[in-house]
This record gives structure tokens, C-alpha cells and sequence, in this order.
């Protein structure tokens, strides 16, 4: 049985904006416990002093000179817009509240 | 060595040198390609999106360009196929995800880019497993891809399109992208060549990103020297992806050529024992046709070394924290604001409220899942438990490795445990789908390179033997995977069986 | 209605603890992680790339002059830079912020642990600074169908991305006990400072009426000698004067709740400039779960020494030290000084003294009639459509008779009129100092004509009546006489 709780879930998926069935409720709660054995596995190994490791080869100080590129145009900018006006991106009432 | 009559039988190194000497058209050859899409891909199902116009018009810059005596590219005029989950300029883009249906990118991938520099027209966008989060292209929002080889089967994934697409010779190159295993698992279960190149050293400006710190685009193909030649087109330092290695690409079509001699002498390849302590996962077919292989590179003069990465048991755990982990947050931008899907926007609906249906609606179950984990993985308080103590696990693997290649100039394994599996045998139990990139998954965490390349077949269907080198050592995989590549009368790759279709 | 207390009451019988978080906009030519450019001003999603507007499989590479900002202003605070150092994903979904993450920094800030020492009323306090990170700034979000553009009771909203991507910087204070009464002060002057400081640097034009530079304020209350108590969170605090009055609202707003022995929520909340309060922010406050994680698309950061050392011999005088030898050389007392500083006018009045005013003249309009216009309009003294190099030039219009003070008030008219420099407004409104003593005898005849009463009194030794004549004078002459010109003919004439 799963060591999440349902609720939990509900909450992950508050937070990740998934408004997520019952159904997955339940399926995701018992899979969650992937993580938790990744967790644990990796718990045992002794990382005390061990730098992390992002990437294949260290790199540092990867910078940009400070120099104008050109922009999209703006119908670029606009045309994958599910919704736009005045040229801007629409969005629904941003406020959960009853209008 | 007769050539095939037929264009799409030919590799690219050939298509290519017939363009460059006038024998063919890059029209012809495009052409010979999109005829086969059309016959045969009703039945494999490889291509999203076929673009016949735009890439005619590529070949036909492509025919003129070289009738110019432009400096052209070594594979200028041979088409190719790009992996959905790669931005390009004014062609739908989905990452086989219903969030994005419709999208035009106003933008191409830098590897993109350099394509298209070199003249090789794109003929169409490959299925995969959306978001590249799967095994088999079976998590597609769109259809599943067949493997050409037993279309009961699976063709690996998530790049199973672009491997499905070269081993149904629909194309003679693509581009795939490899986070776990996803350009050299398709690969090996479709009998073509996949190769990883090291993180870093392919661009990944335009790739949609799964999990940041592992992604990395490569090329796939029916043979080392072809996968060699693409390869070298679109690595290189790319400054607009802070990642990317600032450093000459390594020779590998050079390697090719001379792995191809067939003569291994002096190069000692590993074993990781750790890996064979996981065998009981694999099939006894894939062990037995990759011992085999292994036989022909011991006749070709390699001397096999046994190497311990003791920390190789930790690498699925280590992968399973990381990529979700990133994902999550990769995958936030998906929202139904400046692109892609909206749902629920009825005017009853707050934006938290039609950004959750968005999502909710937008991706499959597969994504949702990852997301899930990732979030929770991410969440308050156990970043440093989770992520953080991942990176730095990662950072013993990655010692292990670089401890086995002061004794090794490459690894060695199967691809995959298994060969393509039936359509739905495991999609119910996704750590069975993970094992899938139980070989392939360390590569990706040391960084280094790693192809997968035709050994043999197991109960009919091929299996792939895998050669991994260290961080920018591209070329000694390349040149192991060509040697082997020379032990075999006819490439692995050209004995599919015929499709049904022209 | 909420409750009270009387400011002073409420410092009689609580503590308060000051704590700030400044953002600043940089002005580098460039986003934080993309090649946009970042005027002010332009045209919605017209300074926007795949990079900003985070369209799929787009990547961030960090502009070097905002980490070089960066660096500088952590020095010009006295911090310690990092040696090794990386951004974060702080993640939370805003549609303002494309990528539904803000690229910022967590445990490892490009500089920590400074301070800065600001005095208010003869006494120095020491704000400690905890960490100044580096960041990107949002979109900005226009309000539909509410009630004057706010975000509560609005139907929709329209984002433009123009911002979204400007490198920000974020300077955090530690909690900053001991100022008693004074918090609001203090407050003020560390803003002002920080703000000085910045500006001193070049970096950014901290301009806070555009919003290149914000402040959240931070208060708790508690008893004299007991533990601090639970702060509220400020947002969005866009003035000086409003730092001031916010600081002060929050301590009248929580002694009253803590003397009915409620307790105060830890809370976010918003200023009202119009009204001078604060009000809680979002209703349902969901509990924040950042899920901040080290960004997996950028490098970490490792400043070199050498690197640090060469931005630390660029910097400039400190405004403190700069105020200091300013002061000497204007021969300003203390308390003219902290006007100057209050006014926001030390530049103002250091241009205007190097285009060849003196320095008590430059500080006399300042401080005097242009603050009054200042105030008037609400605008900033540094807002004022006129600039150091006009006020020098009217000045020398005084100082060679050929502008009388009133005069020159009405010039002052025409230039913030924008009708030119003084000397055109003076041309074109024919704003003269009449100093044609033919004609001035003329007016003052006609004067005297008109008033043989005063005449009269004058003749007696009544010279204070000359003050009628004079009057009569300057309206016939429209007011471009010079005053003690007039007079001395009258005597003249009249003794
Ligand atoms: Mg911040
Ligand atoms: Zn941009």
C-alpha cells in the first residue's frame, strides 16, 4: 500500500496545475513510491564531501556580452496565442473569486 | 562493393557522394523518400507531419547549390527526419503531446539550423513518446508507431518514430534525442545505429526540454559512418545553450572509417561487472547475440577488460530523482498562455482553474505522472534529500566511470535487456518499462557518449550491442561500432523484412 | 474599519522590527537571459524572443554586465562575494512569468552579509544586509472589468512580456531592531540610501515612479524585552514618502490588534498610496512550496578574485562621503544639508552649481520655489521639466540685473511650460528688468502725479509710504522694474 496519502497527492497536483481524476489520485499515490525507494537507496550511499553534479563537463562562468538581438516580431510573439487582444496575451480573471 | 539499385537502399555516405558527383539529385533522392513515406508509412505510422513541399524546395537549393560549385557539406542534398520533440521554424512542433497540437515555432534548434545549413532537406517530424517520457512511443498523444521488423511490436522510444523511420528506410538519417536511453533503445529494438554523443557537445537550443541535465540530440542511421557524418553537421559549441562544450567535436567520421578496417588491435574494452550482476532482467536471446558480438570484437583484435562501477546499482534511483525532478519544472510553461492548448476558458473558470484543465487535458498519463513525482520530489524540504542527494550520487557514478576508463577505452553491454516488446505488455507496470534503459540510463549520468549498434537478432528481432566512451570521446565508440559493423556480410539493418506497400 | 492606535502610543508600548527587500531593475542593455533589449516604454510584446517568452526547447545564457551590477552593488553594501555560486528555479505559476519558474538564486546569493549605516536625526543606524542576489524581473499584467485596473473584481487580464526577463537585483536586509520611534525614518533613509548607492554605481536609474526600483517592508511589534513577533510583509511600497508612511501605518495597525490581544497573521500585504494603509493581499494564500531546485540550464558562477578586486577599484565615491565633502564645499549646516538630502536635490543642486551657479543660490531654488512646484504637482523634484543647466542660467539672469525674483518666478512658469530655455522664455514672455532709467523716471512722474497724497507723505520724512508709489510703478511696468531702483528715484525725486 502507499505510504502517500491521497490528500497529498491532491496537493502536488494543486501545485503542479493538474486537475487530476480520482482515478489518478489513487494510481499516482502508489506510484509516488518510486521516489520514496529512489530515496531510500540512495540514503544509504555516503555523500558526505561530494561536490553535486550537473553536467557531463564542469562548466563556470558561461556569460553573454551585453548585446542587443533582435526581438520577435511581434505577430511571431502573438501568433501561437491561444487567446490575445491589444496585443497582449489574454488570461482569464487571474483571482479565484466570484466575479 | 556493388551498390543497391534502389535510392533508399543506399546509406547517406553513398547518397551523398552520388549527389556531390551528379550520379543522383538531391530531388531524386528526396523524392525516393517521400514516395517510400507515402507507401509504407500507413503501416509503420513513424512520421507526426510530412513536409513534401518544404523539402523539396531544400532539395532543390540543395541540387542547385551544389551545381554552383558551393562548398558544399559532406551530406549535402541527403534528407533526413527530425524528431518531434525539435523546434523547427514554421513546422509544426508537438512533442507528441496534445498540449501543443497546432503549434508553429517561430524559431529553429540550433542543430536545426545547422541542417539546414548543410543542406539536407527535413522530410518530416517523427513520432515518439510524448515529452520523450517513455520506452516504447507508445505514450504518444497521437498514434502508435510500429516496428518495422513485427508491426505487433513496439519500436522502442521515445524516439521510436525516427528509428522506425530509418529502419523502414523512409529516411536515411534522423535526429534523435537520448535523456535515458531514447535514441539508442529504439535503436537497438529496430536494428539501426543510435547514437548519444557527450552532454554538451550537441546543442540542445530548440529541444524541449524533459530533464535539462540530460537531454542530448544525436543522430540515428543503418550504420556507424552515416551516423558519423550527421553527427558532425550538428555538434559544436552553440553559445546560445550555456551548457555546451566549448571544444573541437570529436573526429568520429574519421573513427568510422577506421573502425570499419576491422582492426581492433590494442583496444581494450570493458565489461562492468555491476552490470552483468543485473542480467537476470535480460532475455537469454539478447545475452546470447550479444556475447556473439562480443566474440567477433575479440577476433578483430579488442582485448576485454572486466571493469567495477560499483555504484551502478544506484544509477536507475539516481535517474528516477533527477529527470521527473526537472521535468516538472521544464513542463510548467505549458499553460494555455502563449501557446498550445486551452481548455475550460468559459468565462466561469478563474486562470488557476483553466490552467489546471489545460494541463489536465493536454497530457497524457505518463507526463502527468512524472510531473507528479517530479513535484513531489522537489517539494518543501526534501530537495536536498532528493535532487541534491541524486547530483551528488551522480557525481560518484561519474567517478566510477572515469575510474574504468583509465583501465578501458570503452564499455561494452547489450543496449537493452529485451527485444521489442508487444504493443501493451508494459505499459501497466511502468518499472518494467524502466528497465528498458537499465544499460543506457549511465551514460546519460556520467555525461559520456554511448551507440548502440546491430549485433544480431534474438527470436527474429535485433538486438543492439552498446559502446560507451568517456566524456568527448565520441570517436572510440563510433570506431568499436564500425569495426563490428564490418563483421557482418550484410548490415543488420538492411535484413528487415520487406513492408507491405509500393 | 480598522482599528488605530495614535503612532506615538503605539511606540510608547511596543518595539518594532524593520526588515526590507529592495528589488532593482538594471539598466544593462540586454535581458538577464536573452539578447531583448529592455527600454522602458516600448510597445507590448514587441521586446520579446523565444527565450523570454519561453517558447518549448528555448535556454538561458546570463547576460555578464548584470552579474558585474550585480557585484558592484554587493560591494558598494560591504558584502562578501561568492566564490562559488549558482542560480535556483524557484517555481510557482504567475502568468506574468513565462516560464512558470523565476530564474533566481536560494542558498547561494551572489553576495552576502554587508551593510549600510544611515543617520537620521543626528544618530547612525546600521542596517545589516542580509544577501543581494540576482534575478528576472515579471510581465506586466493590465487588469480588465475591475474597478480601476485592479487585479480584484477584473473580468480578464492582458500580459505583455516586454518586462519579463529584466535582470533584477534583490537586496535583502536582516531584521533591524532598535530604532524605536524612529523605524519609519530609517526605513526611508536606507531606501534613499540604497538608492543613492545604486545610482552612484550606474547601474540602474532606480527610478521609482517607473519601478525600477521596489520596496516590500517588513514589520513586527513586540514588548520591550520579549521575543520579536510575527511580521507582515508589505508589497509594492513605491515611494520614499510611502516607505515611510507604510512603516508607520503597520506599527499603529499592530499595536492595535496586539492591545486587543488578537494576534497578527504572517501575511503579505498591499500599500495604498491614495489612502496611506495596507490591506491583506490574495485572499486564499496558498502555502508557498517554491520547490526552488539549482538551474539545470545555466553554469554555476565562480567570480575570480582578481575579478571582484577590478570591480572594487571601479567603484565610485560613496554617496555618504560624497554628501560629506559637498557640504564643506557648499558651507551648508547640518540641517540645510539633510534638507538638500530629504529633497532628493544633492545631484540637482551639484549640477546646477558645476553650470556656474552658487551654491547658495543653487540651493535657494531647490529647495525653495521649485520644491514648492514640486509639491504642487506631485512630482518628484528630479521630474520637474526643467533641468540643473536652466536653473544655473536663470540665476545668472539675476545676478546680472537683468531678472528680478519675480521675474524670474515667471520664467519659471515658461520653462516648465517647455517654452524654452530662460533667457528665450524671458524673450518671447518679454520678461525684462526695465532698467531704463529714463523711462523708469517717467512712470515714477506719472506715479507721483496720481498720488499727490503720498507724495506728500514721502515729502514729510514718511518714507515708508514709498511702498504705494512703487506698487503703482511696477504694475505700470508690468512688473520688470527693479524694486530698489524705483525707490531710489522716488527718494530721489520726493526729498
Ligand atoms: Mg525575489
Ligand atoms: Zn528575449
Amino acid at each position: 500500500m502507499s505510504t502517500i496519502s491521497r490528500e497529498e497527492v491532491a496537493h502536488l497536483a494543486r501545485l503542479a496545475r493538474l486537475e487530476v481524476t480520482d482515478d489518478e489520485l489513487d494510481a499516482f499515490a502508489g506510484q509516488l513510491d518510486v521516489i520514496l525507494e529512489s530515496m531510500k537507496a540512495l540514503a544509504e550511499v555516503d555523500t558526505d564531501d561530494v561536490q553535486p553534479t550537473s553536467h557531463a563537463v564542469p562548466l563556470v562562468n558561461v556569460f553573454r556580452e551585453d548585446l542587443p538581438q533582435p526581438s520577435l516580431s511581434r505577430e511571431a510573439a502573438l501568433a501561437g496565442g491561444p487567446d490575445t487582444a491589444e496585443d497582449r496575451f489574454r488570461v482569464p480573471r487571474i483571482l479565484d473569486e466570484e466575479a | 562493393m556493388a551498390q543497391p539499385s534502389r535510392i533508399i537502399d543506399k546509406t547517406a555516405a553513398e547518397l551523398a557522394a552520388d549527389i556531390r558527383e551528379g550520379r543522383l539529385t538531391s530531388v531524386e533522392v528526396t523524392t525516393a523518400f517521400l514516395d517510400r513515406i507515402e507507401a509504407v508509412d500507413a503501416t509503420v505510422k513513424a512520421f507526426l507531419h510530412v513536409d513534401r513541399e518544404g523539402a523539396l524546395a531544400a532539395a532543390r537549393e540543395a541540387d542547385a547549390a551544389i551545381a554552383a560549385d558551393e562548398e558544399a557539406s559532406p551530406l549535402a542534398g541527403v534528407p533526413v527526419a527530425v524528431k518531434d520533440v525539435v523546434v523547427t521554424k514554421g513546422l509544426p512542433t508537438t512533442a507528441a503531446s496534445k498540449i501543443l497540437e497546432g503549434w508553429i515555432p517561430p524559431y529553429d534548434a540550433t542543430i536545426v539550423e545547422r541542417i539546414k545549413a548543410a543542406r539536407m532537406p527535413i522530410l518530416g517530424k517523427t513520432n515518439m513518446d510524448e515529452f520523450a517520457m517513455g520506452s516504447s512511443t507508445e505514450y504518444s498523444a497521437y498514434f502508435k508507431t510500429r516496428n518495422p521488423w513485427d508491426t505487433g511490436r513496439i519500436p522502442g522510444g521515445s524516439g521510436g518514430g525516427s528509428a522506425a523511420a530509418v529502419a523502414a528506410k523512409m529516411a536515411p538519417l534522423a535526429i534523435g534525442t537520448d535523456t535515458g536511453g531514447s535514441i539508442r533503445q529504439p535503436g537497438a529494438v529496430t536494428g539501426t545505429f543510435g547514437a548519444k554523443p557527450t552532454y554538451g557537445s550537441n546543442s540542445r537550443y530548440g529541444l524541449i526540454a524533459f530533464s535539462s541535465s540530460l537531454d542530448t540530440p544525436g543522430p540515428v542511421s543503418r550504420n556507424a559512418l552515416d551516423a558519423a557524418l550527421l553527427h558532425e553537421v550538428i555538434s559544436g559549441h552553440d553559445p546560445r545553450d550555456s551548457t555546451s562544450i566549448d571544444a573541437p567535436v570529436p573526429p568520429v567520421a574519421e573513427a568510422a572509417r577506421l573502425g570499419a578496417s576491422g582492426d581492433l588491435t590494442g583496444v581494450k574494452l570493458g565489461v562492468v561487472k555491476e552490470f552483468a550482476e543485473g542480467a537476470e532482467a535480460a532475455e537469454p536471446g539478447v545475452i546470447a547475440a550479444y556475447e556473439a558480438g562480443v566474440e567477433q570484437l575479440v577476433k578483430l583484435g579488442a582485448e576485454i577488460v572486466e571493469v567495477s562501477c560499483p555504484s551502478f546499482t544506484y544509477a536507475l534511483p539516481t535517474y528516477y530523482l533527477i529527470a521527473p525532478s526537472e521535468a516538472s519544472s521544464n513542463l510548467a510553461r505549458y499553460d494555455g498562455v502563449r501557446y498550445g492548448l486551452r481548455t475550460g476558458d468559459d468565462g466561469k473558470h478563474s486562470l488557476e482553474e483553466v490552467m489546471s484543465l489545460t494541463r489536465e487535458a493536454g497530457f497524457g498519463p505518463e507526463v502527468k505522472r512524472r510531473i507528479i513525482l517530479g513535484t513531489y520530489a522537489l517539494s518543501a524540504g526534501y530537495v536536498d534529500a532528493f535532487y541534491g542527494k541524486a547530483q551528488k550520487v551522480r557525481t560518484l557514478i561519474k567517478r566510477d566511470f572515469e575510474a574504468a576508463f583509465e583501465q578501458v577505452d570503452a564499455i561494452i553491454s547489450p543496449t537493452t535487456p529485451f527485444v521489442a516488446f508487444k504493443f501493451g505488455e508494459r505499459t501497466g507496470d511502468p518499472y518494467q518499462m524502466y528497465l528498458a534503459d537499465l544499460y543506457t540510463i549511465p551514460s546519460n549520468l556520467y555525461g559520456g557518449p554511448g551507440v548502440s549498434v546491430p549485433v544480431g537478432l534474438a527470436d527474429g528481432m535485433p538486438v543492439g550491442l552498446q559502446v560507451c566512451g568517456p566524456v568527448m570521446g565520441d570517436d572510440i565508440a563510433y570506431r568499436v561500432a564500425a569495426a563490428l559493423e564490418s563483421t557482418q556480410d550484410t548490415p543488420l539493418a538492411d535484413t528487415a523484412p520487406e513492408l507491405e506497400g509500393n | 474599519m480598522t482599528k488605530l492606535n495614535s503612532y506615538e502610543q503605539a511606540v510608547a508600548d511596543y518595539e518594532p522590527v524593520l526588515g526590507l527587500e529592495t528589488h532593482i531593475e538594471l539598466d544593462t542593455n540586454t535581458k538577464m537571459f536573452c539578447g531583448c533589449p529592455t527600454a522602458f516604454g516600448a510597445e507590448p510584446n514587441t521586446q520579446v524572443c523565444p527565450v523570454c517568452l519561453a517558447l518549448p526547447g528555448a535556454l538561458p545564457v546570463a547576460n555578464k554586465a548584470a552579474i558585474e551590477a550585480t557585484i558592484k552593488i554587493g560591494l558598494a553594501l560591504n558584502c562578501r562575494i561568492a566564490e562559488w555560486t549558482r542560480f535556483a528555479r524557484k517555481n510557482y505559476f504567475y502568468p506574468d512569468m513565462p516560464k512558470n519558474f523565476q530564474t533566481s538564486q536560494y542558498e547561494e546569493p551572489l553576495c552576502e552579509e554587508g551593510y549600510v549605516d544611515v543617520v537620521v536625526e543626528g544618530e547612525t543606524y546600521r542596517v545589516e544586509i542580509e544577501r543581494v542576489h540576482l534575478e528576472e524581473d515579471t510581465g506586466k499584467t493590465l487588469h480588465v472589468g475591475g474597478a480601476t485596473g485592479r487585479i480584484h473584481g477584473a473580468t480578464e487580464s492582458l500580459v505583455d512580456y516586454n518586462r519579463a526577463g529584466i535582470p533584477l537585483v534583490e537586496i535583502v536586509t536582516k531584521p533591524v531592531p532598535g530604532t524605536g520611534a524612529l523605524a519609519p525614518e530609517v526605513a526611508r533613509a536606507y531606501t534613499a540610501e540604497l538608492r543613492d548607492i545604486v545610482r552612484s554605481l550606474g547601474v540602474s536609474d532606480v527610478r521609482m515612479e517607473q519601478g525600477s526600483l521596489r520596496c516590500d517592508v517588513n514589520l513586527s511589534l513586540n514588548l520591550p524585552g520579549e521575543a520579536w513577533g510575527t511580521r507582515t510583509e508589505t508589497k509594492n511600497v513605491n515611494s520614499l514618502r510611502s516607505v515611510e508612511r507604510a512603516v508607520r501605518y503597520e506599527v499603529r495597525r499592530q499595536s492595535a490588534l496586539l492591545d486587543a490581544g488578537e494576534r497578527i497573521f504572517q501575511e503579505t500585504r498591499h500599500f495604498h498610496e491614495a489612502t496611506g494603509e495596507t490591506s491583506p493581499g490574495r485572499s486564499k494564500e496558498e502555502a508557498t512550496d517554491y520547490r526552488y531546485f539549482p538551474e539545470p540550464d545555466l553554469a554555476v558562477m565562480e567570480p575570480s578574485r582578481e575579478w571582484v578586486e577590478e570591480l572594487r577599484t571601479s567603484l565610485p565615491e560613496p554617496p555618504r562621503k560624497r554628501r560629506e565633502r559637498l557640504q564643506e564645499a557648499w558651507s551648508l549646516a547640518d540641517k540645510e544639508m539633510q534638507s538638500v538630502v530629504n529633497a532628493d536635490a544633492v545631484d540637482l543642486i551639484e549640477t546646477t552649481v558645476a553650470a556656474g551657479a552658487a551654491p547658495a543660490a543653487a540651493v535657494k531654488w531647490w529647495l525653495g520655489e521649485l520644491s514648492r512646484r514640486a509639491n504642487e504637482t506631485g512630482d518628484e523634484l528630479g521630474a520637474l521639466a526643467i533641468t540643473p543647466a536652466q536653473v544655473a542660467e536663470l540665476q545668472g539672469m539675476v545676478d546680472d540685473g537683468r531678472l528680478n525674483d519675480k521675474l524670474a518666478r515667471q520664467v519659471i512658469d515658461g520653462v516648465l511650460a517647455g517654452e524654452g530655455s530662460p533667457a528665450e522664455v524671458a524673450a518671447k514672455r518679454g520678461l525684462e528688468v526695465v532698467s531704463d532709467t529714463g523711462a523708469l523716471e517717467t512712470a515714477v512722474d506719472e506715479a507721483i502725479a496720481a498720488n499727490p497724497a503720498v507724495a506728500e507723505k514721502i515729502r514729510g520724512g514718511t518714507h515708508a509710504a514709498a511702498g504705494v508709489l512703487i506698487g503703482a510703478v511696477m504694475k505700470a511696468t508690468k512688473g520688470q522694474a527693479d524694486a530698489g531702483t524705483v525707490r531710489k528715484i522716488i527718494l530721489d525725486k520726493l526729498s
